[in-house]
């Protein structure tokens, strides 16, 4: 459930556009911020801080794929898998991740730490191949680096 | 080639708004909003020639100008930052490194309009942009470039930013301004446009970031210094994001009508590994694939048209001689059908036959008649819809099919791909 702060942060949202269903796109963002994923629950809190109801911020958010459900890790890893990344192996960046962490696209480890998606253009196909971590962008990537990205959030987590 | 939007790209610290002054920042609202009426801020850019840089190229100046005056609704200035067309990310480059140069474009633009609420509407996956330009417009306020009577001029203006949820849609204007509606973003039936009915139902002006960001320029220096720049019909400086196969990828801003040779061989540093040129998508994977025989078209609205492809974006994907035709169009076909609102039949439907048909083909179960099938499919959703996503989705399958029909029987025929894509994660 939402804490004091995030339903503040959301009520206020309220007040700040002509219409106030304008306010749930806003308020899922602050919800990944502080929560990391949503569930019924949180969709149900969100629309009675909003004063809206349970179906009108249902089907606004299931209209979009970047807010995370329940279930998904402590680190989403989402890799751009769109032409200008493919051509520059992001596929073979997905096996590499699926080999390193022992799940598939898709799956979460065991531990609920790690969630490996395949996702469209992340918009940096300059530095491709890519990946999104959470709120974090790594480009350029090798197995060296994601190797050594892969550790630095293991001991984090350690930490 | 002087840089006009890339001139302080990569100053230390331009993000900064005492450093975009120290540069020459906004020094052009302070001109615009006490030298210049609306109306001569529209002359302005209607001089300069401007053209949108999302996609559509559509002159900048007579968009403003249909905003009705004499209504009496409140009127939005939008700004189109959810850049979402694969292949590009100029406009990720303007918003983190030179966010003041975009607001600044913002402010005289909605002064133009007579806007007093105007939005940045980002991608959700752009936070670090999206925070850059938070602390930007915090800046702006305290200045007073923002708010109640900026610089004493009595002109008042709001800025906002709005993050998307990742719809690539968003990027289409009417779905955009569903978007911030709080609706789910399937796009509206135009007419009517947003000039009369926009957001919120009322008058609204949608722009690119790169369009916006070229407005204090074109207000210091003059309509016929921007239109002495490019082409023609195509003016001023584009930047070409470029990716793919070759050995400098990345944003370069040269003027309109520099050629796909010039991009690619001079800017670009030519093809990785040596290999050959095979295929170029010049503005984003919507627009048609051209072959290396074209090399020498301009990069502009009008040669591109005229050598069958689009400009778009600028988003320039490069693919060698290794790559699969075929498998290039499948990945893109399940893109468009990732990104089908599902609105209209048409697309929702047929995105989802061409990803098929394309998937059975990539995988060695094509069928006989299969291409002719997926032009069909593609006749039969191209100027359907009421977006031009379901053309977009087209598009890539029907000049690849055009261009390189020998890959698509190849593969049904022999059930694998007529190239190998090497290894090229290490």
């Amino acid at each position: 459930m939402l804490g004091e702060v995030t339903q503040k942060r959301i009520a206020d949202l309220k007040e700040k556009f002509p219409h106030k269903r304008s306010a749930i796109l806003p308020a899922m963002h602050v919800v990944l911020e502080e929560v990391g994923f949503y569930n019924r629950d949180i969709l149900k809190q969100v629309a009675e801080l909003l004063d809206l109801s349970e179906m009108e911020v249902a089907e606004t958010v299931s209209f979009y794929t970047y807010f995370p459900k329940e279930g998904v890790g402590k680190y989403h890893i989402q890799v751009c898998t769109n032409l200008s990344c493919m051509l520059l192996g992001a596929e073979e960046l997905v096996h590499y991740l699926e080999e390193k962490l022992k799940i598939k696209a898709g799956e979460t480890t065991p531990d609920g730490l790690f969630t490996l998606s395949m996702v469209e253009c992340l918009g940096s196909c300059g530095t491709a191949p890519v990946m999104q971590i959470n709120q974090t962008y790594y480009e350029n990537l090798t197995k060296a680096k994601v190797d050594q990205i892969i550790e630095k959030l293991k001991k984090e987590i350690k930490e | 080639m002087q840089k006009v939007l890339f001139k302080h790209i990569d100053f230390p610290d331009q993000y900064k708004i005492d450093t975009y002054i120290r540069n020459g920042g906004y020094s052009a609202l302070p001109n615009a909003l006490k030298e210049h009426s609306p109306d001569q801020i529209i002359e302005l850019v209607k001089k300069s020639g401007l053209r949108g840089r999302g996609g559509a190229g559509f002159p900048t100046g007579l968009k403003w100008s249909f905003v009705p005056k004499a209504s009496p609704k409140p009127k939005f200035l939008l700004c189109n930052a959810d850049e979402g067309e694969p292949g590009t990310f100029k406009d990720r480059a303007l918003i983190e490194n030179d966010p003041h140069q975009l607001i600044e474009g913002i402010i005289i633009a909605s002064y133009a309009i007579g806007a007093h609420r105007a939005f940045i509407y980002i991608r959700g996956e752009f936070a670090f942009g999206a925070n850059r330009l938070q602390g930007a417009i915090g800046e702006c306020y305290q200045k007073g470039y923002l708010g109640r009577n900026i610089l004493g001029s009595g002109f008042d203006l709001d800025l906002n930013i709005y993050r998307g949820g990742g719809a690539y849609i968003c990027g289409e204007e009417t779905s955009l301004m569903e978007s911030i509606e709080g609706d789910r973003a399937n796009p509206r039936l135009k007419p009517p446009f947003p000039a009369s009915v926009g957001l919120y139902k009322n008058p609204t002006v949608i722009n690119n970031v790169e369009t916006l960001s070229n407005i204090p320029h074109i207000v210091l220096n003059g309509g016929e210094w921007f239109a002495s720049m490019g082409m023609p019909k195509s003016t001023g400086t584009k930047i070409f994001s470029l990716s793919g196969h070759v050995n400098k990828p990345g944003n370069y801003e040269l003027p309109m009508g520099v050629t796909l040779r010039e991009l690619i061989f001079e800017h670009g540093g030519g093809i990785k590994d040596n290999r050959k040129l095979k295929a170029v998508v010049p503005g984003g994977v919507s627009t048609p694939v051209m072959t290396p025989d074209l090399l020498d078209v301009r990069m502009d609205f009008e040669s591109l048209y005229e050598a069958g492809s689009l400009l778009g974006s600028g988003a320039t994907i490069v693919m060698d001689e290794t790559t699969c035709m075929v498998k290039s169009a499948y990945r893109i076909s399940k893109f468009f059908e990732h990104e089908s609102c599902g609105k209209c039949v048409p697309c929702r439907e047929g995105t989802r036959w061409i990803r098929q048909i394309m998937e059975r083909i990539e995988n060695g179960k094509g069928r006989e008649g299969d291409v002719d099938l997926l032009r069909d499919v593609c006749i039969n959703i191209v100027a359907k819809t009421v977006c031009p996503l379901g053309d977009a989705a087209a598009v890539p399958v029907m000049s690849t099919i055009e261009k390189f029909r020998d890959e698509y029987e190849y593969h049904i025929k022999n059930k694998k791909c007529m190239v190998e894509l090497g290894i090229r994660f290490v």
